[in-house]
């Protein structure tokens, strides 16, 4: 077993107690895309403040442990047409499936719900496609 | 105490997703790239998220009602429409071409360079628009409001 794969599973056992702590004490889904889509497009006005605490835990607390030991490695491309199209595709997507890989992949599936089921086949089955269409345009690799 | 507990969650996201590999774009690329050099890593991450989750779901289904009030979310109902099948294979499409999806691509936005900021700009405008969208093709993308 590699230690990167025991880095990811003890990252996502987090990524499962996260879930669990916002379910049984918060009462409610861990979707990335579910929490801040609902604050961008209005419709989570009443629950914003928990919201907005949520998003802030998400982006102060990673964002301060790198800033102080480093360690974060990114690989985003340069790209910014690809960027922004990427950007638009995830956006809409999630918010037309109602999910992403939070709600649907860890949420969703846990709950051994067919929706989740269904959505996390789709978007790997299409994010592979993806890789592999990327590829044979940019002919890297 | 509602929003102490959501930080807190976020934040145990948020390194979740920072360890495990999960901001970092080409790692993500990797494990999509089934047909080529595929990096398997994913697979326990997913893994690793959903064992907690199982059992929290039968505590839920057990205790009714969460710790500081309110009701755990109901179920969504069963039901296959086109606005999940189009929205998952456009979300896919799109996590495939740069390797981000919304929790990493807000985990990191401290350290993502103008790619990651102008990632979520489009985000966030996609997110703003598809009321709309769903407005304009109407019954056409017909979907249940709840998430999952």
């Amino acid at each position: 077993m590699q230690i990167a794969w025991i880095w990811g599973l003890a990252g996502g056992l987090l990524i499962g107690l996260a879930a669990t702590l916002y379910l049984l004490v918060n009462g409610r889904i861990m979707g990335a895309s579910g929490i801040v889509g609902g604050l961008i497009d209005g419709s989570a006005r009443s629950v914003a403040p928990e919201r907005l605490a949520f998003l802030a835990g998400l982006i102060a607390v990673p964002g301060t442990f790198v800033a102080i030991n480093g360690g974060a490695s990114t690989q985003i491309t340069e790209n910014l047409g690809m960027v922004i199209l990427a950007g638009l595709l995830v956006g809409v997507g999630t918010r037309l499936a109602n999910g992403c890989t939070s709600g649907h992949g860890v949420c969703g599936i846990s709950r051994l719900s067919p929706r989740g089921l269904i959505a996390t086949f789709l978007y790997i089955f299409a994010g592979a496609v993806a890789v592999v269409a990327l590829r044979l345009i940019v002919g890297a690799g | 105490m509602r929003n102490v507990t959501a930080f807190i969650a976020g934040g145990l996201f948020g390194i979740g997703l920072l360890m495990s590999g999960m901001t970092d774009t080409g790692k993500v690329i990797g494990w999509l790239d089934f047909f080529g050099n595929w990096d398997p890593t994913l697979a326990f991450v997913i893994g690793g998220a959903i064992v907690p989750m199982f059992f929290a779901w039968r505590f839920a289904a057990r205790r009714q009602v969460p710790t500081l009030g309110g009701v755990f979310p109901t179920a969504p109902e069963p039901r296959l429409d086109p606005a999940l099948i189009v929205g998952s294979l456009m979300f896919g499409a799109g996590w495939g071409l740069v390797g981000l999806c919304p929790g990493p691509a807000l985990a990191s936005i401290t350290w993502g360079g103008l790619s990651g900021a102008v990632f979520l700009g489009a985000m966030a405008l996609g997110m703003l628009s598809t009321p709309h969208i769903r407005r304009g093709l109407g019954d056409r993308l017909s979907a249940t409001s709840s998430p999952t």
